[in-house]
């Protein structure tokens, strides 16, 4: 094994991508500790999403370092083994198993063999059981447990992703728009859960509702153009001139 | 671990299933050979053969539904798979046939012996064995579902297109078994069979054998697909088929959840064609159609898809109806075929089995508010 070459939990640096010419990410570093919350706002077109893709491993990067705990190349795995490596995503539109229990989607979640023959002969054990007990509590869904997951409202969805992510057990979140059409109500909500979260393990959320990010008070980083425009307080970026041009002012 | 993988096979309502159907496999050969024959409850020995071939095709739109039903896998081919099992069988049976052929060759086939081929090719070696011809009938429609589903779904072919790529599979077959040169028989297949593990296949009693195997494979390939969606790889069918997308960043490997099921399901699709060969007498290219493919297909949404019952009702039922229709009205059973199609899409999305659910559903709970109204009153007086 050779030597980790950082101690940050996920390392990006210069990473490009373009499609059809369309340069979506451009030079793009950033890195993210063990256990940090981090937020990142952009307007449309800024490349968020396309950040994601690339640490998931549904898109590879042109050119660029990607690396998960110092010496995994991200960009050597598929969605699968980066999931089984500890990268968590939420979708931006809430998508959960609709035609499943809320109970029985946390339980396909839930870190294990999830090899053909595991899945075909073995039972659920009662710590596992226990485990996704603990998961209903903290995303606020026990008392709907055996209901259809089709039948949850939009905001449950969403809560009920963020419980399958942590069914996970994973080391970093991936969060994108997790508040999008939620009443205000669930939005506070939701910023509670996700401070709930962080610190046992990285949290990446991006977001376009600013009294959101507000609310979770941490790092934030600005994206324009596919690159890194500014970043660190809400306070302080909000400040900067370019981000205000680009796109607060707008 | 496997009487587990038993355990939640055998829920509820599938050993109920299972046990009607070796109900079947007993009592509709016993009364065929018992019962005199004006006996009110004696089956005919046409009618057993009929619906020995129902329950094949039954067998093979259970095999569809594992992949469709459970896993969103539209396939347009798998009547190939059941062709191929059931020319695996005709082989068999073109190797019993011995020096009774009508130009008396001991080894080769009619058909070889008029195209003037001196030698047996390769490909026939071994098929005079009965074990060895059962091993290619669940090895040569599992090794091409494998192929053509590892090619497939590694490179995420979804949707209609791979439906479309299904449809040219079967029809790149049925091209290729009617050319002389392959080794089938052609245009006119593999016919004129005579015994089967020694027993004439004309017989009564054989056709009564082979009826009562049909219904015993059936219900063993539903305990099978029973076992298979009620087991968490099951739950994780049914995701790939909701949210393809969620179920690979949770981890799994989709594109093996798949190739399973389809292999699994070219398996049983084999079974089903082997079983109904004897029962017919004949294998040609025809089974390769792709409207036969597309048939399979209207006979699970009939039944109900996602279900295990739904496409064995609905291949019996449909079945028994194009039997009657084609005697009855010749002309219209494809308009026939062709409305109830789009009559179960409009108003039957959930097939037969849907429409009794809902009915069944409807009925408990109108009971149970009946039910709760009598609890209530008493409770009601008491507190007065």
């Amino acid at each position: 094994m050779t030597e980790k070459l950082t101690k940050s939990l996920l390392y990006l640096d210069g990473v490009s991508v373009s499609f059809d010419g369309f340069k979506a990410i451009n030079e793009l570093s950033l890195t993210v500790e063990h256990g940090e919350m981090r937020a990142i706002i952009g307007p449309n077109g800024a490349g968020k999403t396309t950040m994601m893709d690339i640490i998931t491993g549904k898109t590879r990067p042109d050119s660029g370092t990607v690396l998960f705990e110092g010496d995994i190349d991200l960009t050597r795995h598929d969605e699968s083994a980066i999931a089984l490596l500890g990268i968590g995503r939420k979708f931006q539109k809430p998508t959960v198993f609709e035609s499943h229990t809320v109970e029985d989607n946390l339980e396909l979640a839930l870190k294990r063999d999830h090899g053909i023959f595991a899945t075909l002969f073995t039972d659920t054990s009662s710590e596992q059981k226990e485990r996704i007990d603990e998961i209903l509590e903290t995303i606020r869904l026990g008392h709907r447990r055996s209901e259809l997951a089709a039948d949850l409202s939009h905001g449950q969805k969403q809560w009920l992703e963020i419980g399958m992510l942590l069914a996970q057990d994973p080391k970093l979140l991936l969060v994108d728009e997790p508040v999008a059409g939620m009443t205000d109500a669930e939005t506070i909500e939701t910023a509670k859960l996700l401070r709930e979260i962080a610190g046992e393990k990285a949290v990446i959320v991006v977001e376009h509702d600013m009294t959101f990010i507000r609310d979770l008070d941490v790092k934030v980083t600005v994206l324009a153009e596919g690159s890194v425009l500014a970043e660190g307080s809400l306070d302080h970026v909000s400040a900067d001139e370019r981000v205000i041009e680009s796109y607060l002012g707008r | 671990m496997i009487t587990g993988f038993l355990f939640r096979a055998l829920d509820k309502k599938a050993i109920w299933v299972a046990l009607a159907l070796l109900a079947v496999a007993v009592l509709v050969p016993l009364s065929n050979a018992m019962l005199p024959i004006n006996h009110p409850l004696h089956v005919p020995t046409h009618i057993m053969a009929l619906f020995g071939k129902y329950l094949c095709y039954a067998m093979l739109a259970l095999a569809l539904d594992l992949v469709w039903g459970y896993c969103g896998i539209l396939s347009l081919g798998h009547g190939a798979f059941f062709a191929l099992g059931g020319y695996a069988m005709g082989m068999y049976l073109m190797r019993q046939i011995g020096t009774r052929g009508v130009y008396g060759h001991p080894i080769l086939p009619d058909f070889m012996v008029f195209l003037n081929w001196k030698e047996l090719p390769w490909f026939w070696f071994g098929f005079d064995m009965f074990w060895f011809a059962m091993l290619m009938v669940l090895f040569v429609p599992g090794l091409l579902a494998f192929v053509f589903g590892w090619f497939a779904f590694r490179s995420r072919v979804n949707g209609v297109y791979l439906s479309i790529i299904t449809q040219a599979m079967t029809y790149a077959l049925l091209l290729a078994f009617f050319r002389n040169e392959m080794g089938f028989g052609g245009n006119n297949g593999l016919t004129d069979f005579k015994d089967i593990l020694g027993y004439s296949v004309q017989a009564q009693e054989t056709r009564a054998a082979l009826f009562a195997a049909t219904a015993i494979g059936l219900a063993i390939a539903f305990v099978l697909c029973s076992g298979i969606v009620n087991s968490r790889y099951g739950k994780v069918l049914v995701s790939v088929r909701d949210a393809e997308s969620r179920t690979r960043f949770i981890g799994y490997r989709v594109e093996h959840i798949k190739l399973f099921a389809f292999v699994v399901s070219a398996m049983i699709a084999g079974i089903a064609g082997a079983l109904y060969v004897p029962q017919v007498g004949i294998i040609n290219p025809g089974e390769f159609a792709p409207a036969n493919s597309i048939e399979v297909v209207i006979w699970t949404a009939v039944g109900g898809r996602g279900t295990l019952i739904g496409p064995i009702i609905g291949a019996v039922a449909v079945n028994f109806g194009k039997s009657y229709f084609t005697a009855a009205f010749p002309e219209f059973w494809l308009f026939a075929l062709g409305a109830l199609f789009v009559a179960t899409t409009l108003f039957l999305p959930k097939g037969i089995v849907g429409l009794f659910n809902e009915g069944w559903t409807r009925l408990r709970s109108g009971r149970e508010a009946d039910r709760a109204e009598e609890t209530l009153q008493p409770g009601t007086e008491a507190a007065e």
